[in-house]
C-alpha cells in the first residue's frame, strides 16, 4: 500500500520551469492555495497555467511565474475582477494569454483526460474567442449535417494541483461542499507523476464515509500521485463546509494588489515565510 | 419615491423576458436578473427552474442574502451541469453587458484592443457558449452611449449577424430576447434583427432613450410604457429582496 503523503514543498519541488500546470477550484473557491504559496517560495518560471482563475492566478502572475495563461475568467467572486490579473492584462506583462469560453476550458481538460486530440463544440463560434486565439481550428462533421464546429484542443497538463476536503493517504479524495468544480478533470488531464492533491484532513480509508456519502468520493486514487495534508490550505478562498471565504482578508489582498508599495509590504508580511508561518499569522489575526 | 419604484419596474421588465419559457433553467447574473428569475417563477412562470447562484435549484421564494437553511432545494446544478444544461439548450440567461451594439453583440471581455487593453473586464466567461446555444437577455443598469455603441470592442456574446454567419444551427437556436436597462426595455423584433425600443420606463421619454443610445435605434410609432408591478408582485419583491439590494444596482 502506497502512502502518498508529502509536504507542499516536496510536491512543488517536482515542478520545473516551463511546465504546464493546471489548478483546480473556481474563482475564489476551494483553490489549492498552500501549494500555490509553495510555488511562490521557489525559483520556478515560465509556467503555463490553466485555471478557472482566482487568486491562484493573481499571485502567480504578480510573482512573475507565468509565461502563458489559459483561462475563461480570473475572478475573486465577491470582487469581480482579480486585480493582479487585470494589471497583467493591461500592462501586457505576460507574453501569452489564451482566453476561452468557460465551457471550452472544460472541454479541453476532458479531451486530455480521454486522451483525445480535441473535442467539438459550438461554444466560441462566431465570437472573438476565435479571432483572439488564431491557433484554434474548426472541424466539419463527417455526417449529413456537415456542421462546422470548434475543435477544442486537449489541454494536457504536466502537473495538476487541487484542494479537496478529505482524502486518505493513498489519494482517494472527497468533496463535501456544493460543487466539485472540475478538480477530477484537472487530475485526469495531467500526466502521471505530478498530480498533487491537498486536503483539509487526511483520514483513514474506513473513515471516509463518516464524512459524507459514497458519491462524494469523486477523486480516484489512480489519478493522484501525492497527498498533502493542508488544514486551511484553501485560505483565503472558500472550502465549504470546513470554512467560508475570508472576505476581510480578500479585501485587504485586493486593496494591496492595487498599489506597488502596499503590495511589497503585504507580500513580505504574508508570503515570505513558510506555510506554517502563514497559517499561524492567519490564526493570530483573529 | 420615483427612485425606489424604478428598480421595481426594472425587475418586472427583466422578469417579463422569461415569460413563456416554461420548464427551463432561468439564470441571472447580478441582483436585478436574479430577482427577475425568482419573481417570474414566483408569479406568472411557475415551471421555471431557478438557482441559488451557487449550486442548487431552489423551489421556494428565496430572498437575496438568505441563510442556507432557508433554501428548499429541488436539484443540484454544479458548474458542470450548468454547461450540460446550456449546451443542451434548456436555459435562458440574463447577463450583463458592458457594451452592446445594434445587432446584439455583447462585450464583457475588455475595452480597447485585445492586446494590452485599456481596461480588462470580466473576460469571455460563458458568453460565447450561451449565445450560440440558447436564449440570452441582457441587463444594463446604466443606459448610455458608452454601453450602447455602434460597434463593440470585443464580441463575447453573439449578436444576430454573427450568429447568422456562424452557420444554420446556431442561427436557428440563437435568440437575444430582451435588453433591459434603467431607462427602457428593448428587443430585436425587427425584420433585420436590429435593436428596437420596446417600452420606456415611467418618467423616461423616447428622446432620452434615443439620446442615450450610440446607434440608430428602431423606434415604433407608439412606444408603450413599461408596466408597473402588480400588488402581488410588489409583495413578492418585498419578500425576495427585503434589504432592497435592487435599488443599489439601478442608476436613477
Amino acid at each position: 500500500m502506497t502512502d502518498k503523503r508529502l509536504t507542499e514543498d516536496e510536491a512543488v519541488a517536482q515542478l520545473a520551469d516551463g511546465m504546464t500546470v493546471g489548478i483546480g477550484g473556481w474563482g475564489s473557491r476551494r483553490k489549492p492555495m498552500s501549494l500555490v504559496r509553495a510555488i511562490l517560495r521557489r525559483e520556478l518560471k515560465d509556467l503555463t497555467v490553466v485555471s478557472y482563475g482566482g487568486p491562484d492566478v493573481g499571485l502567480l502572475c504578480a510573482a512573475g511565474k507565468v509565461r502563458k495563461l489559459v483561462y475563461g475568467f480570473v475572478s475573486l467572486d465577491s470582487i469581480p475582477l482579480e486585480p493582479h490579473f487585470r494589471a497583467a492584462r493591461q500592462a501586457g506583462t505576460i507574453p501569452d494569454f489564451v482566453e476561452l469560453d468557460e465551457g471550452m476550458l472544460q472541454w479541453g481538460l476532458y479531451a486530455a483526460a480521454l486522451r483525445l486530440p480535441f473535442l467539438p463544440t459550438r461554444a466560441g463560434l462566431g465570437s472573438d474567442v476565435m479571432t483572439v486565439n488564431p491557433s484554434l481550428r474548426t472541424v466539419r462533421s463527417p455526417y449529413e449535417d456537415g456542421e462546422e464546429l470548434v475543435a477544442v484542443p486537449a489541454l494536457t497538463l504536466d502537473a495538476a494541483l487541487v484542494h479537496l476536503n478529505r482524502a486518505d493517504a493513498r489519494g482517494s479524495a472527497q468533496f463535501l461542499g456544493p460543487d466539485l468544480y472540475f478538480d477530477d478533470l484537472f487530475l485526469a488531464a495531467a500526466a502521471p507523476g505530478r498530480r498533487f492533491l491537498s486536503c483539509e484532513r487526511v483520514v483513514a480509508t474506513e473513515d471516509l464515509l463518516d464524512e459524507g456519502p459514497p458519491h462524494t468520493l469523486r477523486i480516484p486514487r489512480s489519478t493522484v500521485d501525492g497527498v498533502v495534508e493542508a488544514p486551511g490550505g484553501a485560505h483565503f478562498t472558500t472550502c465549504e463546509p470546513d470554512y467560508g471565504r475570508d472576505e476581510a482578508f480578500q479585501r485587504e489582498y485586493a486593496a494591496a494588489a492595487g498599489d506597488p508599495d502596499q503590495w511589497a509590504e503585504w507580500s513580505e508580511h504574508w508570503l515570505s515565510g513558510s506555510e506554517a508561518d502563514y497559517q499561524e499569522a492567519v490564526r493570530s489575526r483573529g | 419615491m420615483a427612485d425606489r419604484s424604478l428598480a421595481d419596474v426594472c425587475v418586472v421588465a427583466a422578469a417579463e423576458a422569461f415569460r413563456g419559457d416554461g420548464e427551463i433553467f432561468a439564470s441571472g447574473m447580478g441582483n436585478v436578473p436574479i430577482l427577475a428569475t425568482r419573481l417570474a417563477r414566483g408569479s406568472f412562470e411557475p415551471d421555471l427552474l431557478v438557482s441559488d447562484a451557487e449550486a442548487y435549484f431552489i423551489a421556494n421564494d428565496l430572498p437575496l442574502g438568505a441563510p442556507p437553511e432557508d433554501k428548499v432545494i429541488e436539484g443540484w446544478i454544479p458548474f458542470r451541469s450548468v454547461f450540460d444544461t446550456l449546451w443542451g439548450g434548456r436555459r435562458h440567461v440574463m447577463m450583463g453587458a458592458t457594451q452592446i451594439d445594434r445587432w446584439g453583440n455583447q462585450n464583457i471581455a475588455n475595452i480597447g484592443p485585445w492586446v494590452r487593453p485599456k481596461a480588462q473586464l470580466l473576460g469571455m466567461r460563458g458568453a460565447p457558449g450561451n449565445t450560440a446555444n440558447h436564449t440570452t437577455s441582457y441587463w444594463v443598469p446604466n443606459h448610455s452611449t458608452r454601453a450602447f455603441v455602434e460597434q463593440v470592442d470585443v464580441v463575447s456574446g453573439l449578436g444576430y449577424r454573427r450568429a447568422a454567419e456562424a452557420g444554420p444551427w446556431i442561427a436557428a437556436h440563437h435568440e437575444i430576447r430582451r435588453v433591459v436597462t434603467n431607462k427602457a426595455a428593448l428587443d430585436f423584433e425587427t425584420p433585420d434583427h436590429s435593436m428596437r425600443l420596446r417600452s420606456v420606463h415611467p418618467g423616461v421619454t423616447v428622446d432620452e432613450v434615443v439620446e442615450a443610445t450610440g446607434f440608430e435605434l428602431a423606434v415604433p410609432e407608439d412606444v408603450e410604457e413599461s408596466r408597473p408591478p402588480t400588488e402581488a408582485e410588489l409583495e413578492l419583491l418585498g419578500r425576495l429582496d427585503p434589504q432592497g439590494l435592487r435599488h443599489r444596482e439601478v442608476k436613477a
